[in-house]
């Protein structure tokens, strides 16, 4: 058990590492930065000077471990547009992405573990065959489209909440239901499927044997199975839809992470898209290490490791 | 060692095949042929042009509607362009962008894949290691950022999009190239001295390509999406070119007012993305059968 989550700490490390190189190439894609900075009215002596202030004289490999030695004490540099340090506009706008995030994932669950055990226990019929209609039709829908939607008819006709911004819980319904719409397909069809399962196996048969009452069998025997993969691809899920959260955002005009990243592209501000990048990605890593070890701590057959 | 979850995790639809069945597959393959025909001689069927702007008939509506303008079935947009003219011509860009992707992100995971799945030990566990590294990248935010510092363009969010969904044909070809590599056949062909190309190519991938059939039509729904995103948030497909993401994103400011605007691109990119799920849930079915053991 213990090898197995040092084994896999190495490896999220290993990745960290890279997509940190990656994501300092990234920002270099442009060619000559100093011109993107300095602006299309900047003659050549404005570029030299910009070139100097922001240490992009140097050479390529220098920029690079300058920048990585920081960044592992959490220095990310300034940012150009918004005056201020990266990690303070991070540590500002974090909580609203995580809040975002753990706010679509609630309404994911609420969602589609009751229609994916709904659909499992009634297999074949048509509220299987609705929710995987559902399931097929939520995946199809684009999510910036069903943001507008929600917004003319939630914030516009029936006036409910309001249409964008960040400041009040309210702020947080309908970009939460949107980003739950990311997850809910995936979620539901895999409850569905480890719910059949479980349904059919030997243990569910003994039980029934034993003359249980049915609820019992479903909640107490078939779910906790079927359950395992859910709450660790759950974890997996939570990091996908972070990621995923600058498209709703943007809309939203919710004043997160992703909104920091969206923001800071449009003015070439490539010091935060790094950071942003990078702690996106460390979310992601950190999620799947813990999926890890929650499946292996839910499935004494994964403990040996 | 189990394999990180991440790798094993059912991303978005590729779990379980569905109960929707012949009926599905029937209706998702016509919701494609129509928009593959709509993306071929759709522009020459509609009289307008969708780049001709008419500022004196601006947002004219549809014709289910009142104050309908005669000639211009879905209404016009903002600058007075015929909405059907543009719609079909946008049918083009989404099919465009959706297979030259997955021409792209294919060759990339299918070839990472299939090496890592059939040499194993070290090869494997970089092939392990570059799938595991692109999943924990941002997909949108990267794509965003290539776009925002190069420019847009189609080609760019082509190769853009190409370069980020590999992944899924990675892991199908890695799954499978593993469960095939110890058939007789192959052993077979290893005997009558085939060099280790011929195998890969000519036993190898035909036994796994219904597999990737399959994941070929979930990345292409999934960067018909992407595409519409980028374009949406302004970096992707750049205007006037009437990409579906684009007219959602230019109707934005009147969506109030007349909704039409972004439901009929909504509506377009939903039920195409919903046909092309179909069929790729119609294949996996129909592959089943000959499921591998």
């Amino acid at each position: 058990m213990l090898r197995l989550i040092a084994r896999r700490l190495a490896l999220g490390v290993l990745v960290a590492l890279t997509v940190m190189t990656l994501a300092f190439l990234l920002t270099r894609l442009s060619g000559d930065l100093a011109v993107s900075i300095a602006g299309p009215q900047a003659t050549q002596a404005d570029v030299e000077i910009v070139r100097k202030a922001y240490g992009l004289d140097r050479p390529l490999y220098v920029q690079f471990f300058a920048w990585t030695g920081r960044a592992m004490v959490g220095d990310f540099g300034q940012s150009y547009f918004f005056k201020d340090s990266v990690a303070n506009l991070i540590q500002k706008r974090l909580p609203i992405t995580l809040t975002l995030g753990l706010v679509g994932l609630s309404l994911a669950l609420l969602i589609s573990l009751p229609l994916g055990i709904l659909a499992a226990l009634r297999e074949n019929t048509w509220i299987d065959r609705g929710v995987t209609l559902f399931t097929m039709v939520g995946q199809a829908v684009p999510s910036f489209w069903l943001a507008l939607i929600l917004m003319i008819v939630l914030g516009l006709q029936l006036g409910i909440l309001p249409i964008s911004g960040t400041g009040t819980w309210q702020h947080f319904v309908m970009p939460g239901i949107v980003l739950a719409f990311t997850a809910i397909p995936a979620l539901t069809r895999l409850t569905r499927s480890g719910m059949i399962e479980a349904m059919a196996s030997d243990y569910i048969r003994t039980a029934r044997a034993k003359g249980l009452s049915r609820a019992r069998i479903i909640f107490k025997h078939a779910l906790r199975n079927a359950a395992i993969p859910v709450v660790s691809i759950a974890a997996v899920q939570l990091g996908f839809m972070l990621g995923g959260s600058i498209v709703i955002e943007t809309v939203f005009a919710l004043h997160g992470v992703g909104y920091l990243g969206w923001e800071s592209i449009a003015k070439n501000d490539f010091p935060v898209v790094q950071a942003v990048v990078l702690v996106l990605a460390v979310f992601y890593i950190g999620l799947t290490l813990l999926a890890d070890i929650l499946n292996a701590l839910l499935d004494p057959r994964l403990r040996t490791g | 060692m189990s394999e990180p979850i991440a790798i094993q995790a059912p991303q978005p639809s590729s779990i379980g095949s569905s109960r929707i069945g012949a009926a599905g597959f029937a209706i998702g393959i016509a919701i494609v042929a129509l928009v593959v025909a709509a993306a071929l001689v759709g522009n020459a069927l509609v009289p307008q042009d969708p780049f001709t702007q008419d500022l004196g008939n601006r947002l004219k509506p549809p014709f289910w509607m009142e104050g309908t303008q005669p000639g211009h079935w879905l209404g016009t947009d903002q600058l007075g362009r015929d909405y059907l003219a543009r719609l079909v011509y946008g049918a083009r860009i989404s099919l465009l962008i959706g297979i030259m992707t997955v021409i792209t992100s294919g060759l990339i995971g299918i070839t990472l894949g299939v090496l890592g799945g059939f040499f194993g030990g070290r090869v494997d566990d970089f092939v392990l290691f570059a799938i595991t590294t692109r999943l924990s990248i941002p997909v949108v935010l990267v794509a965003l950022a290539v776009v925002g510092l190069m420019g847009s363009g189609l080609g760019l969010v082509v190769a853009t999009l190409g370069l980020l969904l590999w992944d899924r044909f990675a892991v199908v070809a890695r799954a499978t190239t593993m469960q095939v590599r110890n058939h007789d056949y192959v052993s077979a062909a290893w005997c009558a001295g085939a060099s280790m190309p011929h195998i890969l190519i000519k036993e190898i991938l035909p036994n796994i390509a219904s597999h990737l059939a399959v994941v070929a039509t979930l990345e292409m729904a999934l960067a018909i999406l992407l595409e519409a995103a980028l374009s949406f948030l302004g970096l992707g497909v750049p205007p006037p070119l009437p990409s579906w993401g684009l007219m959602i994103a230019e109707g934005k400011d009147y969506m109030f007012f007349s909704p039409w605007v972004i439901m009929i691109p909504g509506a377009a990119l939903a039920v195409l993305v919903l046909g092309i799920n179909l069929v790729g849930d119609g294949l996996r079915n129909l592959l089943g059968a000959e499921r591998l053991r």
